[in-house]
C-alpha cells in the first residue's frame, strides 16, 4: 500500500510498489490523461509532476511517490475548470494534432513556466526536448509557451 | 455553380443516383430505414446520411473518417455546414459507425474513374455500381489524404447543399411562397417579403419526405462562410486537459490486460513456449500460444508485460534467418540487373535517345525501411459477449477491420461492432488489420473484455514498413546539358501509381520497376511511394541541374514551363526563401518539387553543416491544394508532414539483421525533437484547381530538399538515407 497525494487528493494505492507510477495512475486511479509512449523515459508522453518536478512516470516506481505530491494533466486546470494559461495557449495556437503526446508536453511546459516565467528559445529547447511529438507540432509548442509566458 | 465542372459532374452524379445522401438507401429500399434506426434518436429527422437536424435546430454532420489529428472532424463539418448555411454555434458532428452505408463511396468512385468522362445517361448505373465496389472493398479508410478532396468535395458539400434545398422547398410549401423569395442564414429560413422566419428544424420532417435534388447548387468561393476560414478544431479542447479518449484509454468493467510478443523474424510461428516461470508471476491470468504470437493476460498491463519478458519462446525457421539488410539491397540490384523490369511509363524512345545523347549521366539511390512510430503504441480492446464481438480501437479503416474480424472468427459481420476512438497517430499504420484481430483472438478465450497493448518494442519490430528501395537512373544530355532522355528502374511499386512519374518535360522517358520479394511486410507510410520517389527523382533532377551548370531552381523552372501550378509553387518557395542569396559559410539552400495527392508542393531548405550532423535551420514551403478549406489546419498538416519526413530523412533507419528488425525503441530509432526542429514558413496557393489533400503532400519534398541543400553546402551528394550518417560514406 502506497500513500500519496494526487492532484490534491490524499489517496492510497494497493499495488506492487515497484509498479511504474504511470500504470498505477492509469489502472488503479483511472487517470488516463497520462500516456504510455515508450516505457524507457525517451518520449515524455508520461510526464507528471512529482513534488513539482517533471518526471517520466513510466520509469518512476510507485514507491518513489510514497508521501509525495503528484500532479497529472487532470490536475492542471483550476478546480472550477478554468484552464491553466498554458492549456489556453495550446488551444489558441491550435497546438495538438493527434494529441497523444500533449499531456506530457503540457506538463513539461507548465513546469518550465513555473520556474522560469520568461524562457528563452534555449530554455524551451532544454525543458521540452525530452518530449517527442510525432505530428511535429514543435513550432506551435514553442509559440504557445511564449504566449503563455506573456499571459 | 454555373457551368458544370468535372467536380460538378461527379457530385451531381452522386445525387442523381441518390446513393450518397439518401441514395443507396432509398434506391435499394432497405438501407435508409435501417440507417435511420441506427443514427437518429427520438425527435430527430434523418435528412440524409451525411447530416442530421434535430428539433433544437442542431445540425450534426456524420463524419466517415477517423480523427488522428488532421482535423477531419472540423474540415468535414465546416464544408457541410457552409453549404447548408448552418449556424456554426449549433453545428456538431458524430463519428460514423463502421457500417456499409458509410463506405467511402466518393473515394472509391474518384479512384476508379480517374479523369474519365462518363456520358450522363450512364450516371445512374455507375453510381450504384461504384458504391457497391467501394463497399465490397470494405473502404472506410482514412488515408491517401482523401477526406477533404473526396469525401468533403463529393459528399459533405453536396449533402449540405441538398439538405438546404430540401428545407427551403419545405418552407416554400408551408408558407405558400416561391422558393426564389426565400433566403437562408444561420440555420434559419427567411421570407423578407412577409417578414417571416423560422428555424430549419421547423421544416425538418417535411424536408425528409422529399427526394433529394439531383444537382444541388453549390457555392462559389465568394459565397463561402466557413470554407476557407480557419475554424478552430473540434477535437482540441479535450486534448489539453487529459479527457480525450484514445484507444489505449478504453476502460470496461472487469477488463484484463494483455501484453503480446510477435516473431523476431516476421512470418515465423511459435514452435514452443516455456512458461514455467511466468505462469506463477503476480497477476498473471493466462498465457496464450496463438501460433503467430504469444500473449500474457494479467490483472494489470505491467504484470502482463513483466511475465511476457520471462517467457522462453522458440520460433519456427522460415529461411529468412540469414537475411541481412545488405542482402535485400543486393537482391534488388540483381532484380534490376536482370533487365526483366515491367513498364511503368514509356514516352518517346528513351534508349535510342540515350544512345544518341552527347553525354550520359547515371546515379543510384537507396532508402531504408521505416517504421511508423505513432506516439500511441498499438492497442485494441475486445469483448466477446452474448454471441457478439465488440472491439474498441483507433483505426484508419474500421469497416474493413470489422469485416476482417468477422471473416477471421467466422461470424456474421453484423455480429461484430467496431467502436472507433481517437487515434494517437496513424500515418498509415492504423490502416493495417493485424492488431485489432490479435485483440479479438486473445479475448475469445475469456468472457470479460481484454485490452491488448503493444510495447514500444513490439510497435517498432512488428510494423508494416515503408520499404527499403533501390532506384537507378540514367539520363541522356544534349550539348547544353539538358536532358533528352530519362531512364529509371526501381523496385517495390505500390501506391499511388503516379508516384514514380515526373512532371518535367523530357521527351523520351522509360520508367520501369522490378520485383524483388522478401519477408519484411510492406505498409503504407505517410505519402506511401512518394516518400521514396520524391527523394529519388528530386535528387537526380538536382544532379542533372548541376551537370547542366544551372542552379536547381532555374533548371526545374525550365522543365515545368508547361505546367503553371508547378511553376507557381516553385517561384513562391524560391521567393520566400530569397533563393540565390549568399549564405554564410557552412550553410546551403536546396530545393525540391513534388506533387502528391492532388497538391503541388515546393520546398526550400536552409541547412547548417557546421555541427556534428546537418541541422535544418528553416524550411520555406509553397503548397497549392487548389483551395485550402481550413487554412490553419492545412498549414498544420504541411508542418507535420515536413517534420515527419525530416525525421525520416535525418534519422529513420530500420535495418534487418539475421532476418529480424534491429531497432526497438526511441533510443535506437530516434525522432526529431524540438531543439532540432526548423522554423517552417508555409505559403498556401489557392489556385482554384481541383482540391487536393493535406495530410501527406508536405512529406515527399523535404528529404530531397535537405539532400540538395547539403550538396550546396558541402559538394557532397546524398544518395542514401538517413542523412545524419554523413560520415558513413555514400553508396
Amino acid at each position: 500500500m502506497v500513500t500519496l497525494v494526487v492532484n490534491g487528493q490524499q489517496t492510497s494505492v494497493d499495488v506492487d510498489p515497484s509498479t511504474p507510477l504511470l500504470w498505477a495512475l492509469r489502472e488503479q486511479l483511472k487517470l488516463n490523461g497520462t500516456k504510455f509512449g515508450c516505457g524507457i523515459a525517451q518520449c515524455g508522453a508520461c510526464t507528471v509532476h512529482l513534488n513539482g518536478v517533471p518526471v517520466r512516470s513510466c520509469s518512476t516506481p510507485l514507491a518513489a511517490a510514497e508521501g509525495a505530491e503528484v500532479t497529472t494533466i487532470e490536475g492542471v486546470a483550476a478546480p472550477d475548470g478554468t484552464l491553466h494559461a498554458v492549456q489556453q495557449a495550446w488551444i489558441d495556437a491550435q497546438v495538438p494534432q493527434c494529441g497523444y503526446c500533449q499531456s506530457g508536453q503540457l506538463m513539461s511546459a507548465v513546469a518550465l513556466l513555473k520556474d522560469n516565467p520568461d524562457p528563452t528559445d534555449a530554455d524551451i529547447d532544454a525543458a521540452m526536448r525530452g518530449n517527442i511529438c510525432r505530428c511535429g507540432a514543435y513550432g506551435r509548442i514553442r509559440a504557445a509557451i511564449k504566449a503563455a509566458a506573456k499571459a | 455553380m454555373g457551368k458544370w465542372t468535372r467536380r460538378g459532374f461527379i457530385t451531381a452524379g452522386v445525387l442523381t443516383g441518390g446513393v450518397l445522401a439518401v441514395g443507396v438507401g432509398i434506391r435499394e429500399g432497405h438501407r435508409a430505414p435501417k440507417l435511420a434506426g441506427m443514427m437518429t434518436d427520438d425527435g430527430e429527422t434523418l435528412i440524409n446520411v451525411w447530416v442530421k437536424l434535430d428539433q433544437d435546430n442542431v445540425v450534426t454532420a456524420i463524419v466517415p473518417h477517423s480523427e488522428m489529428g488532421q482535423g477531419v472532424w472540423t474540415s468535414m463539418t465546416q464544408m457541410l455546414a457552409d453549404e447548408m448555411d448552418a449556424d456554426w454555434d449549433k453545428v456538431t458532428f458524430e463519428q460514423a459507425p463502421a457500417h456499409e452505408a458509410y463506405a467511402n463511396y466518393p473515394l472509391g468512385r474518384e479512384y476508379l474513374m480517374g479523369d474519365t468522362k462518363v456520358p450522363g445517361f450512364v450516371q445512374d448505373s455507375l453510381n450504384g455500381g461504384f458504391l457497391r465496389i467501394a463497399q465490397s472493398m470494405g473502404l472506410q479508410i482514412t488515408g491517401g489524404s482523401t477526406a477533404v478532396r473526396f469525401t468533403g468535395m463529393g459528399g459533405m458539400r453536396i449533402a449540405g447543399a441538398a439538405a438546404r434545398e430540401m428545407i427551403v422547398k419545405a418552407a416554400a410549401k408551408e408558407w405558400r411562397v416561391p422558393r426564389s423569395e426565400l433566403r437562408t442564414e444561420k440555420s434559419y429560413v427567411f421570407h423578407d417579403g412577409s417578414n417571416r422566419s423560422a428555424p430549419y428544424a421547423a421544416f425538418a420532417e417535411q424536408a425528409g419526405e422529399y427526394a433529394p435534388p439531383t444537382q444541388p447548387k453549390l457555392k462559389t468561393p465568394d459565397q463561402y462562410t466557413f470554407m476557407g476560414k480557419s475554424m478552430p478544431r473540434h477535437d482540441i479542447p479535450a486534448k489539453v486537459n487529459g479527457t480525450a479518449e484514445f484507444g489505449i484509454d478504453v476502460d470496461l468493467p472487469g477488463m484484463k490486460y494483455a501484453a503480446v510478443m510477435g516473431p523476431p523474424v516476421l512470418g515465423s510461428m511459435v514452435e514452443r513456449v516455456d512458461d514455467s516461470y511466468a505462469t506463477d508471476m503476480p497477476g498473471v491470468v493466462k498465457i496464450l500460444n496463438k501460433e503467430s504470437f504469444v500473449a500474457v493476460v494479467a490483472d494489470g498491463y505491467w504484470q502482463a508485460e513483466n511475465a511476457l519478458r520471462q517467457l522462453d519462446v522458440t520460433w519456427t525457421k522460415t529461411g529468412a534467418e540469414t537475411l541481412n539488410q545488405a542482402d535485400i539491397y543486393n537482391q534488388q540490384r540483381a532484380a534490376i540487373d536482370t533487365g526483366k523490369a515491367k513498364k511503368d511509363v514509356a514516352v518517346g524512345n528513351a534508349s535510342k535517345a540515350t544512345a544518341g545523347a552527347a553525354r550520359v549521366y547515371e546515379a543510384e539511390y537507396t532508402v531504408p525501411f521505416l517504421a511508423h512510430a505513432a506516439m500511441e503504441p498499438l492497442n485494441a480492446t475486445a469483448w466477446f459477449h452474448d454471441g457478439k464481438i465488440e472491439l474498441w480501437s483507433g483505426l484508419q479503416n474500421p469497416l474493413d477491420i470489422r469485416n476482417q474480424i468477422a471473416a477471421t472468427m467466422d461470424v456474421n459481420e453484423h455480429d461484430v461492432t467496431v467502436h472507433n476512438v481517437l487515434l494517437g497517430g496513424g500515418f498509415g499504420r492504423r490502416a493495417m488489420p493485424d492488431y485489432p484481430i490479435m485483440a479479438v483472438q486473445i479475448a475469445k478465450d475469456f468472457d470479460h473484455p481484454v485490452k491488448m497493448i503493444w510495447s514500444r518494442e513490439e510497435d517498432t519490430q512488428q510494423d508494416w514498413y515503408r520499404p527499403a528501395v533501390v532506384s537507378r537512373f540514367k539520363a541522356g544530355l544534349d550539348e547544353e546539358g539538358m536532358p533528352v532522355s530519362w531512364e529509371n528502374v526501381f523496385v517495390e511499386k505500390h501506391d499511388p501509381p503516379e508516384a514514380s512519374h515526373i512532371p518535367y518535360k523530357i521527351d523520351n522517358q522509360l520508367i520501369q520497376f522490378a520485383e524483388s520479394a522478401h519477408h519484411v511486410r510492406f505498409g503504407p507510410w505517410r505519402s506511401v511511394d512518394h516518400t521514396q520517389h520524391g527523394f529519388f527523382i528530386e535528387s537526380f533532377i538536382d544532379e542533372l541541374a548541376h551537370e547542366a551548370g544551372m542552379d536547381g531552381y532555374a533548371f526545374r523552372r525550365k522543365l515545368v514551363e508547361h505546367a503553371p501550378r508547378y511553376l507557381t509553387v516553385l517561384d513562391e518557395a524560391a521567393k520566400a526563401a530569397d533563393w540565390g542569396r549568399a549564405v554564410p559559410e557552412g550553410r546551403g539552400l536546396g530545393i525540391a518539387l513534388v506533387a502528391s495527392f492532388g497538391t503541388v508542393v515546393a520546398q526550400v531548405v536552409e541547412v547548417d553543416v557546421t555541427g556534428p550532423e546537418p541541422r535544418v535551420v528553416h524550411v520555406w514551403c509553397a503548397a497549392d491544394p487548389g483551395y485550402a478549406m481550413n487554412p490553419d489546419g492545412f498549414i498544420a498538416q504541411i508542418e507535420s508532414g515536413i517534420i515527419y519526413g525530416l525525421t525520416a530523412a535525418l534519422y529513420g533507419d530500420i535495418t534487418i539483421e539475421n532476418g529480424a528488425v534491429m531497432q526497438s525503441n526511441f533510443h535506437d530509432y530516434p525522432m526529431l525533437r524540438i531543439d532540432q526542429s526548423p522554423e517552417i514558413t508555409v505559403k498556401i496557393i489557392n489556385s482554384g484547381a481541383r482540391v487536393g489533400g493535406g495530410g501527406e503532400p508536405g512529406t515527399p519534398p523535404i528529404a530531397p530538399a535537405l539532400a540538395n541543400a547539403v550538396f550546396a553546402a558541402t559538394g557532397q551528394r546524398i544518395r542514401k538515407q538517413p542523412i545524419a550518417n554523413l560520415n558513413e560514406g555514400l553508396t
